[in-house]
């Protein structure tokens, strides 16, 4: 794997008192596509910005490629960020933006002028120089911003929710721009978002977030197959989390019904969130499954069907290519290895606990 | 549609009627009285009087004041509008606590003024109890200058206010994540986003001070005169409104020519403040 490229180390941070990071640590590795993923509020964009030198935390450091750069003012640090709402310099033409960082530094007219051309062409935008940021659509707004920033040839690109203001196709399409633009320039890419969609699509590593905490740290095959609690079952993707307990190694009963499972290692009787994705679910006649239910919604989606089923007292959300109607009596079952167990969280108030690596 | 169109139309009778009774029928009796003599007949004298020595040192004297009370007020106001700006919602009781004096009678401040700045007044009692020199100011252009200052700094500092908070944080961060220091992000970034504030804010100052003839006569005794005590003089003692009025005309171009250059500048209505 290649070098440690950012590092924070025990990072707290609170606003007026109130605890937005509590003792933070994650390493960010030379060019890696890393996304910082949570609901609002989470801590995901103040880390972005404790690392691009917006904010100061409380304790803890940030060291870049080995050097303490916790009290560095951000005008002194080798990476650029691509804001949430563009923050384009409107009383400046394209090209003064773009070029706004390379003048600063005092680069010559013919090196901008080349640096310029080569950032637009990037980001597809060849002869909007002239043009002012006002007469550019959101889209074309927020490539700018990108342009504006890896002009500077940074080593990392912060980038806070940079499609949060865009329609749903733009989105889609600027997702792989970025990921070309990522491989073309070869430098790390830290990503903030709350669209799980965004994480999972363009992600090497995933940090999932609550309340300040990291949730857990994968690849997005990871986090999505292998969630390690409750919070990120429920945040990644769709899922029935539904109350059981632990018979023994490889047994789970919940709902009132056993099922055998893979996972071993929690002990006899010990109480566990069970996670089932929709999809894992699958629907058979009455007698051909573990658990009789009743389909009580049914929607189509386009790929698949999405049917809600009354079964065993939970209403289980299910992902299906085969239809059933509203009423019609189905059997569900579940692969073993599709039964995800969990820890459940000591007490209401540790749903966000730091997990042990 | 054409109703309901002919409905709004309605609706501005009252202040179409405002309009005319108060705004274009004084103004037309401005030009009226401005471009006739005594007689009715039309004549230009009344306009060129302007160029009689008396007329144009005291237009020329009002220019100069106007001119350097409103850059005082763009140098005072600009850093307090950037420390208010700054302060975002706290800020709130100082801009009140701020306008607070613009509350107060014109008349009163400026009579305020006199009684400080009085020979025997507040300041120079103060000041002679400390052992400290006398500052006769009273009656000279100075004091004339800071009345304006004091009366029309709060007209400076709201615009640059309103221009200040509009820039978003987060491009002042991005000049800063591009590499620019303090300085630069002040001179490349805020300065030139805020001047449509500016232009505003030194409209609003520079207008009523050229016209000013109350604080020229509370603060600047008889002996100094701007171009607004001229005309107050026409129609108060001499009795010559067909001057006053030419030279009302006068005075109007050069406001005229004040508003031209802030409507280019602010085309968005961005430092507006009314």
């Amino acid at each position: 794997m290649s070098k440690r490229l950012i590092e924070l180390n025990n990072i707290s941070k609170s606003f007026n008192g109130n605890l937005v990071l509590d003792e933070l640590d994650l390493y960010i590795r030379e060019n890696e596509f890393l996304t910082l993923l949570g609901p609002s509020g989470c801590g995901k964009t103040t880390t972005l910005r404790i690392i691009g030198g917006f904010e100061t935390p409380d304790t803890g450091s940030v060291m870049f490629n080995g050097t303490d750069i916790t009290s560095l003012p951000p005008n002194k640090r080798q990476l650029n960020t691509v804001f949430q709402k563009y923050a384009l310099f409107t009383h400046m033409n394209i090209e003064d933006n773009i070029a706004f960082g390379l003048k600063i530094k005092g680069k010559s007219d013919k090196y901008i002028k080349d640096k310029i051309e080569y950032a637009l062409r990037l980001v597809n935008l060849e002869g909007y120089g002239k043009r002012m940021p006002d007469s550019l659509s959101g889209g074309q707004q927020q490539r700018i911003a990108i342009a504006r920033a890896i002009v500077n040839e940074p080593k990392v690109l912060l980038l806070d929710e940079p499609l949060g203001a865009l329609d749903l196709k733009l989105r889609q399409d600027m997702q792989y721009e970025l990921i070309r633009l990522k491989e073309e320039l070869g430098i790390t890419f830290v990503y903030v978002t709350h669209d799980q969609e965004e994480a999972l699509t363009m992600s090497d590593t995933i940090v999932v977030m609550n309340q300040g905490y990291i949730q857990q740290i994968g690849t997005p095959e990871d986090i999505y197959n292998e969630p390690e609690n409750a919070f990120v079952a429920d945040f990644i993707g769709d899922s029935n989390i539904i109350d059981g307990i632990m018979l023994q190694d490889e047994l789970v009963m919940f709902l009132g019904t056993k099922f055998p499972c893979v996972d071993t290692g929690f002990g006899t009787n010990k109480p566990v969130d069970v996670v089932i994705r929709p999809e894992d679910v699958i629907l058979s006649p009455p007698e051909r499954g573990s658990l009789n239910g009743v389909v009580t919604h049914l929607i189509f989606k386009g790929v698949h069907y999405e049917m809600e089923v009354q079964a065993g007292g939970y209403e289980w959300l299910v992902h299906s290519t085969t239809m059933y109607p509203v009423g019609a009596e189905v059997g569900l079952s579940v692969d073993p290895f599709n039964i995800q167990i969990m820890n459940k969280p000591a007490s209401e108030d540790e749903e966000a606990v730091s997990i042990e690596e | 549609m054409k109703n309901k169109k002919d409905r709004t139309k309605l609706m501005s009778g009252p202040y179409l009627f405002w309009a005319l009774a108060f705004i274009i029928i004084p103004l037309c009796m401005i030009f009226y009285y401005g471009l006739t003599d005594r007689s009715g007949a039309f004549t230009m004298q009344n306009i060129m009087s302007i160029a009689t020595a008396e007329h144009s040192k005291a237009l020329w004297l009002s220019i100069g004041l106007s001119l350097i009370a409103t850059l005082i007020c763009l140098l005072l106001g600009y850093p307090l509008a950037a420390i208010l700006a700054r302060m975002k919602n706290r800020s709130g009781i100082i801009v009140f606590i701020f306008i607070l004096p613009m509350w107060m009678n014109f008349l009163l401040r400026t009579l305020a003024w006199q009684t400080l700045l009085e020979k025997t007044g507040v300041i120079n009692s103060v000041l002679a109890a400390l052992n400290l020199p006398s500052i006769n100011i009273i009656n000279t252009s100075y004091a004339i200058v800071l009345g304006m200052v004091y009366n029309f700094l709060p007209f400076m500092v709201l615009p640059l206010y309103n221009s200040l908070t509009r820039i978003d944080d987060n491009v002042l961060n991005a000049a800063a994540d591009l590499g620019a220091n303090g300085v630069q992000t002040f001179l490349k970034i805020t300065l030139p986003l805020t001047i449509p504030g500016i232009i505003s804010g030194i409209t609003m100052v520079f207008v009523p001070a050229l016209t000013t003839f109350v604080i020229s006569k509370l603060l600047g005794g008889s002996k100094i005169l701007l171009i607004g005590n001229v005309i107050e003089e026409q129609f108060t003692q001499t009795g010559n409104w067909h001057l006053g009025s030419g030279l009302s005309i006068v005075l109007m171009v050069f406001i005229i020519f004040n508003m031209v250059i802030s409507a280019v500048f602010d085309k968005n209505g961005e430092g507006n403040v009314l």
